[in-house]
C-alpha cells in the first residue's frame, strides 16, 4: 500500500496535515468499499430472472434517518478535526526567528532578507532569485507578495501552499525539520512561463545559515565598495542632503 | 396545427417545438464534445510526451506548433478552451438545453414550453456564443489562456499573457451563453409551475423534472452574478477600469468571490439533471419504484440551497481570512449529506429489483459508482488543512473529472440511449452500446484514477512540462500511461459516434414505450408530434409504479385510469384524485 502514502513531510505542520489526510482516507475508504461492494452485490444478486418480480416498496423511513444521521456524524467529526488542524496552522502566527519577504513575478521568485540592519526595503537587503535559504528548526515568517499576477508559493514536502496576491502582503510561517535542498513550485497559473517558475529552498544548519547570511552581507558590501568612483559619487549625491 | 404544411425551415431550423430545439441543443453539444475531447487529447499528449512533436502537429500553423511541438502558450490555450468548451458548450447545454427542453413538456404533460419563441431564441443565442468561443482560436494571438476560471490580473491585462482579442472574445462568448441559460431557465420554471397536466402534482413529477426544475432556479439566480463579473472584467480589459487591479484600488479576490458564487452552483447545474435522469433509468430497469422518492426530492433542494454558500471552498489558499475558510468548510461538509442520501437511495432502488442490464442501465449504474468516488474525494479538499497540500494539484483534476465525466457524462450516455427512441422513433444498437460502455468505463478509470496518486505526490495542474521539476520526474511513466489510456478512451468514443449516426439512419420502429416505463413521455408516439398529444393525458399516480402487486404487467403508466391500488407514498402525502 505504498501508493497510499504521501511524500515525506519535512516541516512542523506536515504531520498535522498528513494525519488529517489519512483520517479522511480511512473514513472515505470504508465508505467507498462498502458502497461499491453493495452496488456490485445488488447488481449480481438482483439481476433479472424470468418469472421473478421486483419487490414493491417506496422506501423506508427508518433507513432514511439512519443514512442521513450516520454520514452527518462522520462529517461533523471530520469538520471538527479539520478545524483544529487548520487553526494550528493558520491561526495566530507564533513568534518567529527569521523573516523573508517572498515576491512572485512572471516568472521567478525573489527572496529578500533584512541584511545587517534587519530592516526591509533598505540598501543592505540581501536579494536572491529563485534561491531561498532557511535554517532548520527555526520558525521563519514568510511575507508573500506579488508584482504582477497571482502566483502560489508551493513547497510540496513542507506542505506549504499560499497564493501570492498583487496589492496585499500575506503572512505565513514555516519551520523546516530537516536539512536538504527542496524544490519551490508555482501552483497558480501565472502565464506561459508558469511551468518554469521553479526555485530551490536550501534548508541549512543554523550555523551554516548564519555563515551564508554573513557571506552575502560581505559580498554586498564588497560590491558597493567596488563601485566605480563615478557611480559611488552619484549614489552619494543622491543620498547626501543638498549643501 | 397543420403539421405537414410547416415549411422545412420552420420545422427543423427556426422551430418553436421544444423537441426540435432540444435536439438542436443535443447536436450542438455533441459536436462541441468532439472539439473539447480533441483539445483534452492534445493536453494529454503534451503531458505524456513533453519532448516529442504531436502526431499531425505539422498540420497546424507554424506559429502555434513550431515543428509540430505544442508550445507553452498554446498549451495554456488548450486546457483553457478544453474546460470552457466542456462546461459552457457541452455539459450545461446538453443537460439543461437538450434534455431539459426535450423532457420537461413531455414528462409533465404539456403541449410545449410556456414561451416557445424565447425557447427558440435561447438555442440560437447559445449557438452564437459557441461560435464566438470557437472563433477565438483563429484571431491574432490566439484563444484565451487563463484557465476556465479566468483569474485576474492575468485575464484582465493583455500584456500578462500576450493574448489580446482571444480573451475578450472568451468573456463575450460566456456572456452570450449565460444569456441563453437565463432564457432557458425562465422558460423551464414557468412551464413546470404552470403547465403540468391534470393530476400532475409536484410530488408526482419524475425526478428528472424535479432536478431540471431546481437546476433552472439555480441558473436563474447564479448566472446574472457571473454576467456582472464578466462585465467588470470586460471593462477592465477594454475600458481601463480597475475593478480587479490593485493599482487603481481594485480587489483581485473580488473576481474569485463573484466567479465562484456562480460557478459553484454551476457545478450542481452540471450534475443535478444527470442525477434526475439516472434515478428514472434505475427505477425503470430495476422494475422498482425509486427508493425514498421524497428524500430524493429534498436532497436535490438541499444540495441546491447549500450550493449557494459553499463557494469559498475554492479559495482556501487564496489569502481569504482563515476564519472564513472554516465557515466554508462547515457548509461544504454539510452538502455531502444530501449527496450521501441520494447514493444510498439509488442502492435502495436496486435492492430486491429485477434488473435489466441495458446499455442505459449500465451507464446509469456507472454514474452511481463513479459519483461515489467523485463525491468521497471531495471530502479531502473540503478539509481546509488537507486542501493546503492538494489544492491546485492533480488530485483536484481527478475529483472534478470523476464528477463531470464519471458522473455527468455517463449520465448523458445513459439518458441519450434511454430517450433516443422517443427523440427519433428508433433504437440505438445495444451490442455497440455495451461495448462502448465497457471500453469507456475501463479507459476512463485508467486515465483518471492515477491522477489521485500523482496529486498526492504534489503534481501541480496546468503545468506545461512536468519534467522541469525533479520531484515530478518519477511520475512521468504514470503521465505517459494516462496519455495512452486517454487516446484509447478517445478512440472508444468513435463507437458511440458510429452507433449514434448509424442508428439515426435506421428505419423507424415507432415503438411508443420500448422500455415499459411509466412516465408521460412514453404515452405519445415516437417521435411525438408538434404539440405532443391530441388530448392532454390525465395523471393518476406517481412516476415509478413498477411491479405493483395485483397488476398483471410489471409497470403502471401514470396516465392509466382504473382499478389499481394507490401507492403508499401518495396515500400518505396527497389527496387522491382518482377518476
Amino acid at each position: 500500500m505504498r501508493w497510499l502514502r504521501l511524500p515525506e513531510g519535512v516541516s512542523t505542520i506536515s504531520p498535522t496535515i498528513d494525519q488529517m489526510f489519512y483520517i479522511i482516507l480511512v473514513v472515505t475508504g470504508v465508505a467507498f468499499v462498502v458502497t461499491e461492494v453493495v452496488l456490485l452485490w445488488f447488481a449480481f444478486r438482483y439481476r433479472g430472472k424470468p418469472g421473478v418480480r421486483a419487490h414493491y416498496t417506496h422506501g423506508n423511513g427508518r433507513l432514511e434517518v439512519i443514512w442521513t444521521v450516520v454520514p452527518a456524524i462522520m462529517l461533523v467529526f471530520l469538520t471538527f478535526a479539520s478545524r483544529t488542524a487548520w487553526n494550528k496552522i493558520k491561526g495566530s502566527i507564533p513568534p518567529t526567528d527569521e523573516t523573508v519577504v517572498v515576491t512572485g513575478s512572471q516568472f521567478n521568485w525573489e527572496f529578500r532578507y533584512g541584511g545587517a540592519d534587519g530592516q526591509f526595503d533598505t540598501t543592505d537587503d540581501i536579494i536572491t532569485s529563485n534561491d531561498m535559504r532557511l535554517p532548520v528548526g527555526a520558525k521563519t515568517l514568510i511575507r508573500l507578495r506579488s508584482k504582477d499576477v497571482l502566483h502560489s508559493f508551493f513547497l510540496p514536502y513542507h506542505r506549504l501552499k499560499q497564493d501570492a496576491v498583487p496589492g496585499v502582503t500575506i503572512d505565513v510561517w514555516l519551520e523546516p525539520t530537516k536539512t536538504g535542498i527542496y524544490e519551490i513550485a508555482c501552483a497558480e497559473l501565472c502565464g506561459f512561463g508558469h511551468y518554469s517558475m521553479r526555485g530551490l529552498l536550501t534548508v541549512m544548519e543554523p550555523s551554516e545559515y548564519r555563515a551564508w547570511i554573513e557571506e552575502q552581507e560581505a559580498a554586498l558590501q564588497a560590491a558597493t565598495a567596488g563601485e566605480t568612483p563615478e557611480e559611488a559619487g552619484e549614489s552619494a549625491a543622491a543620498t547626501a542632503p543638498p549643501a | 396545427m397543420s403539421e405537414h404544411r410547416t415549411p422545412f425551415i420552420r420545422k427543423y431550423i427556426f422551430s418553436e417545438d421544444h423537441k426540435v430545439i432540444g435536439i438542436q441543443f443535443l447536436f450542438m453539444s455533441l459536436l462541441f464534445m468532439i472539439v473539447g475531447g480533441l483539445l483534452a487529447l492534445m493536453v494529454r499528449w503534451q503531458l505524456g510526451y513533453p519532448d516529442r512533436p504531436m502526431p499531425l502537429g505539422t498540420l497546424f500553423p507554424e506559429s502555434l506548433m513550431p515543428e509540430g511541438h505544442i508550445g507553452p502558450e498554446l498549451y495554456n490555450m488548450l486546457f483553457t478552451m478544453h474546460g470552457s468548451v466542456m462546461i459552457f458548450l457541452v455539459i450545461i447545454p446538453n443537460l439543461t438545453g437538450a434534455f431539459g427542453n426535450f423532457l420537461i413538456p413531455l414528462m409533465i404533460g404539456a403541449k410545449d414550453m410556456a414561451f416557445p419563441r424565447l425557447n427558440m431564441l435561447s438555442f440560437w443565442v447559445a449557438l452564437a456564443g459557441g461560435t464566438v468561443m470557437a472563433s477565438s482560436f483563429f484571431v491574432e494571438a490566439g484563444a484565451a489562456s487563463t484557465g476556465w476560471t479566468a483569474y485576474p490580473p492575468l485575464s484582465a491585462v493583455a500584456e500578462f499573457t500576450g493574448v489580446t482579442r482571444g480573451q475578450t472574445l472568451w468573456i463575450i462568448s460566456v456572456m452570450i451563453v449565460g444569456t441563453s441559460s437565463i432564457m432557458g431557465a425562465v422558460n423551464y420554471i414557468t412551464t413546470i409551475v404552470n403547465m403540468r397536466a391534470p393530476g400532475m402534482h409536484f410530488f408526482r413529477m419524475p425526478l428528472s423534472v424535479w432536478a431540471l426544475f431546481i437546476t433552472a432556479i439555480l441558473q436563474l439566480m447564479a448566472t446574472p452574478v457571473l454576467a456582472a463579473a464578466l462585465g467588470m472584467l470586460l471593462f477592465d480589459r477594454t475600458l481601463g477600469t480597475h475593478f480587479f487591479a490593485p493599482v487603481g484600488g481594485g480587489q483581485v479576490l473580488l473576481w474569485q468571490h463573484l466567479f465562484w458564487f456562480y460557478s459553484h452552483p454551476a457545478v450542481y447545474i452540471m450534475i443535478l439533471p444527470a442525477m434526475g435522469f439516472v434515478s428514472d433509468i434505475l427505477a425503470t430497469f430495476a422494475r422498482k419504484p425509486v427508493f425514498g422518492y421524497k428524500a430524493m426530492v429534498f436532497s436535490i433542494i438541499g444540495i441546491a440551497g447549500l450550493g449557494f454558500i459553499v463557494w469559498g471552498h475554492h479559495m482556501f489558499q487564496s489569502g481569504m481570512n482563515p476564519a472564513l475558510g472554516t465557515a466554508f468548510m462547515v457548509s461544504t461538509m454539510v452538502i455531502a449529506v444530501p449527496s450521501a442520501i441520494k447514493t444510498f437511495n439509488w442502492l435502495g432502488t436496486l435492492w430486491r429489483g429485477s434488473i435489466r442490464f441495458t446499455t442505459a442501465m449500465l451507464n446509469a449504474m456507472t454514474f452511481v459508482s463513479m459519483f461515489i468516488i467523485g463525491g468521497l474525494s471531495g471530502i479531502f479538499m473540503a478539509s481546509t488543512p488537507v486542501d493546503i497540500f492538494i489544492h491546485d494539484t492533480y488530485f483536484i483534476v481527478a475529483h472534478l473529472h470523476y464528477v463531470l465525466f464519471g458522473g455527468s457524462l455517463f449520465g448523458v450516455f445513459a439518458a441519450l440511449t434511454y430517450w433516443f427512441p422517443k427523440m427519433f422513433g428508433k433504437m440505438m444498437n445495444e451490442t455497440l452500446g455495451r461495448i462502448h460502455w465497457a471500453l469507456t468505463f475501463l479507459f476512463f478509470n485508467l486515465v483518471f484514477f492515477p491522477m489521485h496518486y500523482i496529486g498526492m505526490q504534489g503534481h501541480m495542474r496546468r503545468i506545461y512540462d512536468p519534467t522541469q521539476y525533479d520531484f515530478l520526474k518519477p511520475l512521468q511513466p504514470i503521465n505517459e500511461f494516462m496519455t495512452i489510456s486517454a487516446l484509447l478512451l478517445g478512440a472508444a468514443q468513435i463507437l458511440f459516434v458510429v452507433n449514434f449516426v448509424w442508428s439515426l439512419a435506421r428505419a423507424k420502429t415507432g415503438a411508443r414505450n420500448p422500455w415499459q416505463a411509466n412516465t408521460l413521455e412514453w404515452t405519445t408516439t415516437s417521435p411525438a408530434p408538434h404539440g405532443n398529444w391530441d388530448v392532454i393525458p390525465t395523471v393518476y399516480r406517481g412516476p415509478y409504479e413498477f411491479s405493483v402487486p395485483g397488476v398483471v404487467e410489471d409497470y403502471l403508466p401514470q396516465d392509466r385510469s382504473g382499478a389499481t391500488i394507490p401507492s403508499p407514498l401518495e396515500a400518505a402525502v396527497l389527496k387522491p384524485t382518482r377518476a
